[in-house]
């Protein structure tokens, strides 16, 4: 199983990657979006976990280009930004994606992950 | 209350106590007075100004009219008492040049004249002629008057002077009144005679008695030392002084107002009569001749206190209506600033909560994971040797970390709420999230709080954020007023169906029973020196009547005072003003 996380955040990033490598999760971590385009066009991954808010393109629309790449990876969000009721309302894939609230709990991610997976 | 306490407009009492940007911008009263001032000055001025004109005018177009008519009346009078003795005066005039003296000296043929005299002209009772010395030598008549000696009588001397004479009236040797007119006539042979003839006054005073006289008028003639010669109603008996004085000379008709004496003041017109000794006098009472005035006065008067009264009603009125209308307005106007104020307050507090949080919340999320790896690698990686100590201090960062992560969660629910719709709320979970922002400040200075939700109590749908609102203000308040070791109870009951209360109760300093009346009023704030607004309570109560509710206070200075807040659970959109 492999993990790619993409958040613009560096040193949160490279610390959840760590914490999952780990627990034996093989976890890759990118802090620009167009980065994380590159890598799942080299390098196959089973989930993405994606921070909602970054510059220059939102979670949701990284989340569509990468669909566009590697069909059939999974995707998991994590925001800042409040609630997850706030996040639902934002668009309708939103609305049915896995969803965390930062700051995230490396149980919760693991748990997510591997809800995700059997889904 | 008094009626006029009733009467009293909203804005009379107002007092602009609150300086600043929303202050009111009129002073209501001195509109008031102003309007009223002026819209009277307007319409009244002209009406009263006009009404004494015209009162004016009218009196004395009045006053001139009776002056003319009583002048017309002397005048005219004046014509038929000299006429009548004029008449009489020619007469004897035509007697005495018609027949020789002989001829008059014949007691027979003067008899047949005096005869053929009294057929000519009502009023003469006698004719008797008196020669050069003074004795009366012929007399015919009812009295026995023959051989009178006249020549140290007055009226004798007289008209040797004049040539012609008229007497006042007396009463003489026969005691009833008369007038003598008498005409001396030369002889021939250089001596001369006089006829003379008495003249009845009760034609005389015929001549004046039938005059109408308006206004309880009086007409008579008196001499000119003004001892009265006909019959009076009012002012004397005949031959008594009259109780005027005598007017002073006037060739002309003369009309005067004299002050008179019980009867109030006189009209008095005269003229005298020219070659006799009588003044023709002509009195009227100025009070009867001016009563029509006076009624149409009284009625003037009347009419200009009803059209006074009126106009005051009516000014009084709209001046009042409108600068109701304006306080109103301004009062709105006022209100909406610091709503829009309010509102402006709470989002600004709201978007910098939010910022806060999301800013807190990466560096947190950072940490987290920092603080997570050390914990794992300690915990997990077999080279990292177990060591209890570490392992505590990054659960006691750990859990810190978590601590914040709930404050950013709740701002940011709470900012985000701030301008949310109707949503289902838990009133317990609601009231914790409340009061989970002031339980700092409740350990701080040991204040209990103790919340009492019974599990039956449903949810609900309603505006979150104007609830949370609504509790805010409420708590706050509370802990303001009470002191350190307080003790603070929310308990939730339902009195109904419909409904659900929520009763905040302090044990804090108590409201004044004078202020309670006034603490839902804007502005109203006993803090203002601390710097509040007078707003909070007239907000919250403001919002609790947005969701359909109700609130009410009970206080007692010293022990507490206590909200109670009713809630409808069918929430149903206010009808907007």
């Amino acid at each position: 199983m492999r993990v790619l996380l993409v958040d613009d955040e560096e040193e949160l990033v490279s610390a959840l990657a760590e914490r999952l490598r780990i627990r034996g999760i093989d976890a890759d971590w990118v802090c620009i979006c167009y980065d994380a385009i590159g890598r799942v066009e080299s390098e196959k991954y089973d989930i993405a976990v994606l921070d909602v808010k970054m510059p220059k393109m939102s979670g949701i629309e990284l989340k569509r280009r990468l669909e566009e790449k590697c069909p059939g990876m999974k995707y998991i969000f994590m925001t800042g930004h409040g609630s997850e009721d706030d996040f639902r309302a934002g668009s309708s894939e939103a609305g049915t994606a896995y969803y965390l609230v930062k700051p995230v709990k490396i149980e919760d991610l693991i748990e997510k992950i591997n809800e995700v997976l059997n889904d | 209350m008094s009626i006029l306490g009733r009467l009293k407009p909203d804005f009379w009492d107002y007092e602009d106590s609150d300086k600043g940007p929303f202050k009111h911008l009129f002073n209501f009263r001195r509109i008031w007075k102003l309007a009223v001032i002026l819209t009277a000055g307007v319409a009244l001025v002209p009406v009263i100004s006009m009404t004494v004109f015209d009162y004016r005018v009218t009196q004395n177009a009045m006053e001139s009219e009776i002056l003319l008519r009583t002048s017309r009346l002397v005048s005219n009078s004046r014509r038929t008492v000299a006429y009548f003795l004029a008449e009489r005066k020619s007469a004897l005039d035509f007697i005495v040049h018609r027949n020789a003296f002989e001829v008059l000296t014949d007691p027979k043929k003067l008899a047949s004249i005096l005869e053929n005299l009294q057929k000519a002209f009502v009023g003469f009772t006698d004719l008797g002629v008196i020669d050069s010395w003074g004795r009366q030598r012929t007399y015919v008549g009812p009295y026995k008057l023959e051989g009178m000696d006249y020549s140290d009588q007055d009226w004798f001397k007289e008209v040797l002077v004049s040539g012609v004479y008229i007497s006042d009236v007396f009463l003489g040797f026969r005691q009833t009144p008369h007038l003598v007119i008498a005409i001396e006539h030369d002889l021939p042979d250089g001596s001369f005679y006089v006829l003379r003839a008495t003249v009845d006054t009760e034609r005389f005073n015929e001549l004046l008695s039938h005059l109408q006289v308006s206004g309880r008028g009086d007409a008579f003639i008196v001499n000119h030392q003004g001892t009265i010669q006909t019959p009076s109603r009012y002012h004397g008996n005949v031959l008594e002084k009259m109780s005027l004085p005598v007017p002073e000379y006037s060739p002309t008709t003369r009309v005067f107002e004299s002050k008179g004496a019980n009867a109030g003041p006189l009209v008095v017109g005269y003229a005298y009569i020219a070659d006799t000794p009588f003044i023709l006098m002509i009195v009227k009472q100025k009070g009867e001749l001016m009563k029509p005035w006076h009624k149409t006065r009284r009625k003037l008067i009347a009419f200009l206190a009803i059209s006074i009264t009126v106009i005051m009603i009516v000014i009084l009125g709209v001046a009042t209506h409108l600068v109701n209308k304006i306080h109103d307005a301004d009062e709105k106007r006022v209100m909406t600033l610091h709503k829009v104020e309010y509102s402006d307050r709470m989002a600004s507090i709201g978007r910098l909560a939010a910022g806060v949080a999301h800013e807190i919340n990466n560096p947190l999320a950072i940490i987290n994971e920092k603080a997570g790896l050390i914990h794992d690698i300690f915990n997990l990686k077999d080279e990292y040797a177990k060591d209890e100590k570490i392992i505590g201090l990054v659960e006691s960062v750990l859990s810190s970390v978590e601590r914040c992560g709930i404050i950013t969660k709740r701002l940011l629910s709470f900012a985000r709420h701030m301008d949310v719709n109707i949503q289902s709320i838990n009133l317990k979970d609601l009231i914790d999230e409340v009061l989970g922002f002031l339980g700092k400040e409740a350990e701080y200075r040991s204040i209990t709080v103790n919340v009492d939700v019974p599990d039956d109590i449903p949810t609900f749908k309603s505006d979150r954020g104007k609830l949370q609102q609504i509790f805010l203000n409420l708590v706050n308040n509370a802990f303001a007023a009470m002191s350190d070791g307080g003790k603070l109870d929310v308990k939730v009951y339902r009195e109904d169906k419909e409904s659900v209360s929520v009763k905040v109760v302090d044990d804090g300093c108590g409201i004044p029973e004078a202020d309670l009346k006034r603490i839902f009023e804007p502005f109203f704030s006993t803090k203002k020196k601390k710097g509040g607004t007078g707003l909070g309570l007239s907000i919250t109560y403001g919002l609790v009547r947005g969701l359909g509710g109700s609130m009410s206070v009970q206080s007692e200075v010293g022990k507490g005072t206590s909200f109670t807040i009713m809630l409808p659970l069918h929430f149903k959109q206010p009808a907007k003003r």
